[in-house]
């Protein structure tokens, strides 16, 4: 019953989701790219974004998670536990930040705008699990630390 | 030249926040796009881990499906980028967030709200490098690139 119930759940908050980067202007790759131009004709809309929602995040973690044992749905918080900064977080990061100069795009507002028919949405979102996927073969490989042992 | 858009953006991360918070009250789980796109393309994830990934994946492509149908001018690109910026562009984000453990969301919201140092060091960090490569692409190259 919980199964389902998380399934509905998760379906919702991705409307609710995709529903907000919209309105917020994250799905203009332009717009997203002039919040990024800190030196030409900056645009700081987006860290309204970011604010309003960490902040709405931060009420619900301080006030709800962090009194609870359980959510409601499921039998356990999947929470992250590491606070260590280390090469990955960073070189990774690092990386990520140039790919969303580049395109405008983050992976939310790539993955809501794929209904826009936009041939280059679905470039960026093929490149993108293309770029996921290799990072799977690396892990899978051992050659580098898996990342999906690893929590943010 | 965009527009200063400070209460529909504000409403917008407001609607961001709310869906992550319900996926933490119901669901127990972090809201990362990257953490939750990639899982489903690990061959190892358990079937069960899947269902609800698949569900919100589905909610998220299907509302911009309907928002765009609506507002064509909400997915609007002014960029100037050619085929090859935009497959280099998607590596970089797909590799970048995997290896980092996040993007904007899961980092940006869910980290930043939860006080995670290590995810104010990434956020930092992608914001630094995307100014960077902003900067780079206007000055150097006209902005086409």
């Amino acid at each position: 019953m919980n199964a389902r119930k998380q399934v509905v759940l998760a379906g919702l908050s991705g409307i609710i989701f995709s529903t907000g980067l919209v309105l917020a202007g994250m799905t203009r790759p332009g717009k997203v790219v002039a919040f990024l131009d800190f030196f030409g004709d900056w645009d700081p809309s987006l860290a309204f974004v970011m604010g309003g929602a960490a902040a709405v995040y931060l009420v619900t973690f301080q006030g709800f998670a962090k009194r609870r044992k359980a959510p409601i749905a499921a039998p356990a918080f999947h929470l992250p536990t590491r606070s260590d900064i280390d090469v990955p977080l960073l070189v990774g990061g690092g990386l990520f930040g140039i790919g969303w100069g580049l395109g405008g795009f983050c992976p939310g507002p790539a993955l809501s705008s794929i209904g826009s028919g936009s041939v280059d949405v679905l470039t960026f979102v093929i490149a993108m699990f293309a770029g996921m996927g290799i990072r799977t073969i690396l892990n899978r490989r051992g050659s580098v630390p898996d990342p999906s042992t690893q929590t943010v | 030249m965009e527009s200063f858009t400070p209460i529909a953006s504000l409403i917008g991360g407001i609607l961001i926040g709310i869906s992550s918070a319900l996926l933490l009250m119901f669901n127990g789980r972090i809201a990362g796009i990257s953490g939750i796109t990639g899982a489903l393309l690990e061959p190892s994830t358990a079937p069960g881990e899947r269902a609800w990934r698949v569900a919100f994946v589905l909610g998220l492509t299907v509302a911009g499906a309907v928002a765009a149908s609506l507002s064509p001018m909400s997915f609007e690109s002014t960029l100037d980028r050619s085929t090859l910026a935009i497959v280099v562009a998607g590596l970089a984000v797909g590799f970048g967030t995997r290896t980092g453990s996040g993007c904007t969301s899961g980092h940006g919201v869910c980290g930043l709200g939860r006080l995670s140092g290590r995810s104010l060091a990434a956020v930092l960090t992608f914001i630094t490098t995307g100014a960077i490569t902003v900067f780079v692409v206007r000055t150097v190259f006209g902005g086409s690139v």
